[in-house]
């Protein structure tokens, strides 16, 4: 692969999203002899699962697999990636597009060896986005200890005097702070859009609390949390004291089929917060977990048997009830209040640690693509094979687990090399 | 062209000041290699430098630097076979010189400079490896076929089909009924596909028909199944055959283990097992026989569907099973697609239906295979009863409500409906009321029992895929007809990956929709176009000569000295991929295009006569001997060699981003990546502690069900072989501590030091071995 080199001027396919959506359209389209370009907004590719710990059912690392797929990508001479690179727009027709891409400046060079030197005497912090603010980070940085391209990169907000200090200490002339965004074009037949999800905002969920109480946090939050590269290395433990949490409230729904937020199901949020409760188990061998839903969707043989593990738990408790209302007590504790709609009984629960497993949404529905496509009143991207030329992959077509949107995206690989056959 | 070696050493990085470079040189010139040291090699200059090489001869290229995971496009050059040399991961980084210092004047000759012995033991290693390897060229086949099979000509066979044909291929669909359709052609509607799912759509086999029968380079064979698919990807011979016909093409299958046993329960010998095999087989031809008439395709879409499962009042005499008026959902749909909704047992209008989603009892769980689609098949058909009844009511009882995605938009729309009433619910009682149905279900959301009387009561049975029944595809391969791990899922024709959800664990036979997973019409067809590239995908790998996923790309593979087999037959046995069929006499037959490249079969080999261009017993053999073992006539206390063989697929990954963070490793372990644990041949082990060194053990993917390992079987398999080989070490009056497997996933970066650095300790602590020096 060539990585953020000259960009070509032309390719078959552009996939849109290097998560992994984008990366499995990419490969398996690279795979069956077509060109592809890749373009990701972040400097690295993985996207969201790189964010993840494990992966429901088998609890395996997404690392695993991003591993292989960034092999397949650095040994096929098809595929070119620029990362930090964000679709401006997209021109023509079905078989030729003209699609002007902008590339932020990354402020590091090809010239990298991932040494970490600049990372050593670098002062400034940055917020670590990455683990959503609950830690910052240097403002040369690597992405993650397996990202990739493995480059550093340097945030615009480093200071002045660190400008000096990184550049002083990169014996490999790899920091060039005279880089700036460009824009350029390139020509393609078909567009694959794997532009993916981001977790919907909890503070606009009023009365779950989320912001104005430390101990409620979010699914992913969690998520960066157990993960050993996360902001605590990998210990599950309460925002506000660092304490290992002994009860916690899983809410589900948070945000999901709801109308006035996101009206659809988010689909993973279920299989997530049960996965969630493995984590805390393994670390916390008593915890005691209740998990609030309204419907448990765990559908099929491989979902349900993951369930029962869980059902199994004897300190794992399931109620049917939407929680209503949350309120901080003593000691930073939380008192979730629901309706068990069975027993028709107002449950008051205090706990340690409340996770809402806030639900996804796509990526288009606040940063909208300029092109030609059809959305959802959500904002994802309808997919209209009979028109072609264009296509969703993943969560940016609907909300999906990985396997799902692995699927999805090896047949959206095929959907865009019938746009280059006919072509 | 004969092999010109060169190493080029790069000093970046901290190499240059934790070893002394020139010492390396001397290390390369003992094999008369030529080396080069460099600042950064992999900047443009230090490019130049190995290209200029290149130019004058160089073709064998040490690179000493950074790992083969870094890098890579810098260091890749046309033609030339390209060693990597990780001295800054497993070298520099993990043996620190703060806790190693380098020698100094102070210091005797027998000081011992561990930081610098690894080092000149790594380039020793490199150099030994690139004696041994060539450079590969692809397997080609000589005439390949690009034509594809799509076994089921249902939604899902159709749908791939189309859109193969679509990219430009040759088609083939097999059905086994007289007609294309499969179970969507007695459905009377589908659920809705998109915004705003308010209204069943008519379902679109008629349409999808009509497509298939347009388009020239689609065949249809209807009345038609798969006999035996012999060969392999591009050039599958297939035998095809009416459903009732029996043949001599008809594939033989394996034993059943209790046929390989006599009636005490003893193991037949070979001789025995293979008559018996025979006469179970009695009329069909072997395996290896080519049918003559065979049609030639190169890639295999499974699309056999599934059958409603049957309920049974033994399962589920609660639920009324066995009343005429109690059915399953699919049932209930040939019913509707009939016309209007009414009672099997009088054909009277049914008006109240209940719709029963979880057999109850106590358990939330769905019916077998239901998967999300019986949610919203339950919902789909209350929707019937109101299309066919004003004063229609449909009761839906579930226990969770199970419409993911987009679909809670179907849901939310049939909850506007108040002809339609859902409850969760456990269902205690379906009893004969009269001519009626009483249903009680208790844990309801009206906070009491409830009792519903039904016309009909509808039971949510799920989808069993086509292959609990049958292998189907009905492979003519020696480890048996059909998919090899579908036990582990229920029978479905499913993946082990999250990441690659189209393994099959047989190369170029790709499965789509119910086979695989209960899907929707809608899941089906996007499940069709993945799988439809899978197949293009190998063709095209197969016509470049070229591996396909995981070790995409790689044009080895592997090369057998058959002159020394001794027809163990464990290379076809232990493939994970079945690419090989013994003969009668349990000579290998190797399939390539099947091959996955993993090495397993080399790793099985006790003859040890397969190998890879650039991998194979000699090339890891002898980098193992390469390394320098000191013994006591060098060192007072001499430092222990202990070899540790890592998969480099996840535990290298890991122990680099462990080195990243300056993780440290005991300076005594010499480590060799390997393609899988599956291709580590127990040799190198012996050999390993023949020359002395003190330890050895295998680093990689976790296996049992929720394996891990990407070539599926390899690292349970060498848990097995290093099983035996304790038994070889006790014979050696060897500790059996002396070798070890751990599991390491690919974010054990944290734990791989611990593991790595806890068995140096077990093994120094049983002493030196007792070989070394002899």
């Amino acid at each position: 692969m060539t990585i953020d080199k000259a960009a070509p001027a032309s390719a078959s396919v552009l996939v849109v999203g290097g998560g992994i959506s984008g990366l499995t359209t990419t490969l398996e389209t690279a795979e069956a002899g077509y060109e592809v370009l890749l373009v990701e907004k972040n400097p690295y590719l993985g996207g969201r699962v790189m964010q993840l710990n494990q992966y429901f059912p088998k609890l395996c690392p997404p690392t695993c697999g991003l591993e292989i797929n960034f092999r397949r990508i650095r040994e096929n001479k098809k595929i070119k990636v620029l990362t930090m690179t964000e679709v401006e727009k997209v021109e023509g027709s079905k078989g030729n597009y003209a699609v002007t891409l902008k590339i932020s400046p990354r402020y590091v060079n090809e010239n990298c060896t991932c040494c970490g030197a600049c990372s050593d005497v670098c002062e400034t912090e940055i917020e670590n986005e990455f683990n959503f603010g609950m830690n910052r980070s240097k403002a040369a940085y690597l992405p993650a200890e397996m990202a990739y391209p493995p480059k550093f990169v340097i945030s615009p907000e480093i200071s002045s005097d660190d400008k000096k200090r990184v550049q002083d200490a990169c014996k490999y002339n790899a920091i060039d702070f005279s880089m700036e965004s460009k824009t350029i074009t390139v020509n393609v037949a078909a567009v694959v859009w794997a532009t993916g999800w981001k977790p919907y905002d909890a503070t606009k969920i009023d009365n779950l609390g989320y912001g104005r109480h430390q101990n409620i946090i979010t699914n992913m939050m969690l998520e960066r949390m157990a993960s050993l590269n996360g902001p605590t290395q990998g210990k599950i433990q309460r925002p506000s004291d660092g304490k290992a949490p002994k009860t916690i409230a899983f809410v589900q729904c948070a945000g999901s089929r709801d109308e006035n937020h996101l009206p659809y199901c988010s689909y993973i949020c279920c299989m997530a917060s049960l996965k969630h409760a493995t984590y805390v188990r393994e670390q916390y061998p008593d915890a005691e977990m209740t998990i609030y839903y309204i419907d448990l969707r765990a559908p099929g043989q491989k979902y349900e048997k993951f369930y029962k593990k869980l059902k199994d738990d004897p300190k794992v408790f399931f109620v049917k009830g939407k929680v209503a209302e949350v309120a901080e007590v003593e000691d930073g504790n939380i008192t979730v209040t629901a309706e068990n709609a069975v027993s028709g009984e107002k449950v008051r629960q205090t706990v340690d640690l409340v996770v809402l497993a806030t639900g996804m949404e796509p990526s288009a529905a606040s940063d909208k693509p300029n092109a030609d496509l059809t959305f959802t009143e959500d904002g994802f991207i309808v997919n209209d094979f009979k028109k072609g030329g264009m296509f969703a992959a993943g969560c940016a077509n609907k909300p999906a687990d990985v396997v799902s949107s692995n699927q999805n995206a090896t047949g959206m690989a095929l959907k865009a090399i019938q746009t280059v056959v006919g072509r | 062209m004969s092999n010109k070696l060169g190493v080029y050493i790069c000093k970046g990085c901290g190499i240059g000041e934790s070893l002394d470079c020139d010492q390396l040189v001397k290390v390369a010139a003992e094999k008369r290699a030529p080396a080069v040291i460099h600042d950064c090699l992999c900047g443009a200059e230090g490019v130049e430098v190995i290209k200029k090489g290149i130019a004058e001869g160089i073709n064998f290229i040490s690179i000493v630097g950074c790992s083969k995971r870094v890098n890579f496009d810098i260091f890749q050059f046309e033609g030339c076979m390209i060693d990597r040399v990780a001295m800054r991961e497993n070298v520099v980084w993990t043996i620190s010189r703060e806790n190693y210092p380098a020698k100094t004047e102070n210091d005797d000759e027998y000081f011992i400079d561990h930081v610098q012995l690894a080092a000149d033991d790594y380039i020793r290693m490199s150099l030994a490896r690139l004696e041994k390897v060539k450079i590969p060229e692809p397997f080609k086949l000589e005439s390949i076929s690009k034509k594809i099979l799509v076994i089921g000509g249902g939604m899902t066979g159709m749908s791939s089909a189309l859109d193969a044909a679509k990219a430009g291929y040759e088609v083939t669909i097999v059905e086994k009924n007289s007609t294309l359709g499969g179970y969507a052609s007695k459905m009377r509607k589908q659920i809705p596909v998109g915004e705003p799912y308010e209204t069943l759509i008519p379902t679109m086999v008629a349409e999808t028909i009509k497509d298939v029968q347009s388009m020239k380079n689609i065949t249809v064979k209807t009345n038609t199944v798969v006999a035996r698919l012999a060969g392999q990807p591009g050039e599958f011979t297939v035998t095809l055959k009416n459903p009732s016909e029996k043949i001599e093409f008809d594939v033989p299958f394996p034993l059943p283990d209790d046929m390989k046993v006599d009636a005490n329960g003893k193991e037949y010998d070979a001789e025995k097992l293979f008559e018996i095999y025979k006469e179970y087989n009695k009329g069909k031809k072997d395996v290896l026989t080519l049918d003559p008439n065979g049609e030639l395709f190169g890639a295999v879409i499974l699309a056999a569907g599934w059958r409603p499962d049957v309920l049974t009042a033994d399962g589920f005499a609660h639920l009324g099973v066995g009343d005429a008026d109690v059915i399953t959902n699919a049932q209930f749909e040939e019913i509707a697609a009939k016309g209007k909704i009414v009672r099997p047992s009088d054909g009277k209008e049914a008006k109240n239906v209940v719709f029963i989603q979880s057999p109850g009892a106590g358990d939330d769980r769905d019916f077998n295979y239901a998967g999300s689609v019986t949610s919203m098949v339950a919902l789909k058909q209350a929707k019937y009863v109101r299309e066919d009844y004003e004063d229609g009511k449909a009761y839906v009882i579930y226990q969770h409500m199970r419409t993911p995605g987009l679909t809670e938009g179907f849901y939310k729309n049939m909850q506007q409906d108040t002809g339609v009433f859902m409850t969760k619910g456990d269902v205690t009682s379906v009893e004969k009321k009269g001519s009626q149905l009483l249903v009680s279900a208790k844990d309801t959301l009206l906070g009491e029992n409830i009792g519903i009387k039904a016309d009909l009561v509808v039971l949510a049975a799920g989808m069993v895929p086509a292959t609990v029944d049958d292998p189907v595809v009905n492979m003519a391969y020696r480890q048996g007809p059909g998919f090899r791990d579908n036990d582990i899922y229920d029978g479905y024709a499913d993946s082990n990956f999250i990441c690659f959800p189209y393994e099959t664990q047989r190369t170029g036979i790709y499965a789509a929709g119910c086979v695989r997973r209960s899907m929707t019409i809608e899941e089906s067809m996007e499940d069709a176009a993945g799988a439809a590239l899978k197949a293009i995908q190998c063709i095209d790998s197969v016509n470049r000569g070229v591996s396909v996923h995981p070790r995409s790309g790689d044009m080895t593979f592997p090369d057998f000295f058959f002159q020394r087999c001794t027809q163990c037959k464990r290379c076809t046995q232990e493939c994970p991929f079945g690419a090989l069929d013994d003969d009668e006499k349990g000579t290998p037959k190797p399939n390539p295009t099947r091959c996955r490249r993993c090495g397993t079969c080399m790793g099985a080999c006790p003859e040890r006569i397969i190998g890879f261009a650039d991998y194979n017993i000699d090339s890891i053999g002898s980098m193992v001997k390469s390394v320098w073992v000191p013994s006591e006539d060098d060192y007072y206390g001499a430092p222990m060699r202990i070899l540790c063989l890592y998969c480099e697929n996840d535990a290298m990954p890991a122990l680099e981003m462990a080195a990243m963070k300056k993780a440290q490793i005991n300076p005594q372990v010499r480590f060799i990546p390997v393609r899988c644990l599956g291709s580590v041949n127990t040799i190198w082990i012996k050999d390993a502690l023949a020359q002395g060194m003190d330890g050895v053990f295998l680093l990689g993917c976790k296996h049992g069900d929720d394996y891990q390992c990407h070539f599926v079987k390899g690292s349970e398999l060498a848990d097995v072989r290093m099983a035996k080989i304790g038994d070889a070490l006790g014979s050696l009056a060897l500790e059996l501590e002396r070798v070890g497997q751990f599991e390491v996933a690919i974010d054990d970066y944290d734990k791989v030091p611990g593991i790595i650095n806890a068995f140096v300790d077990q093994v120094v602590a049983l002493g030196p071995n007792p070989f070394k020096g002899f």
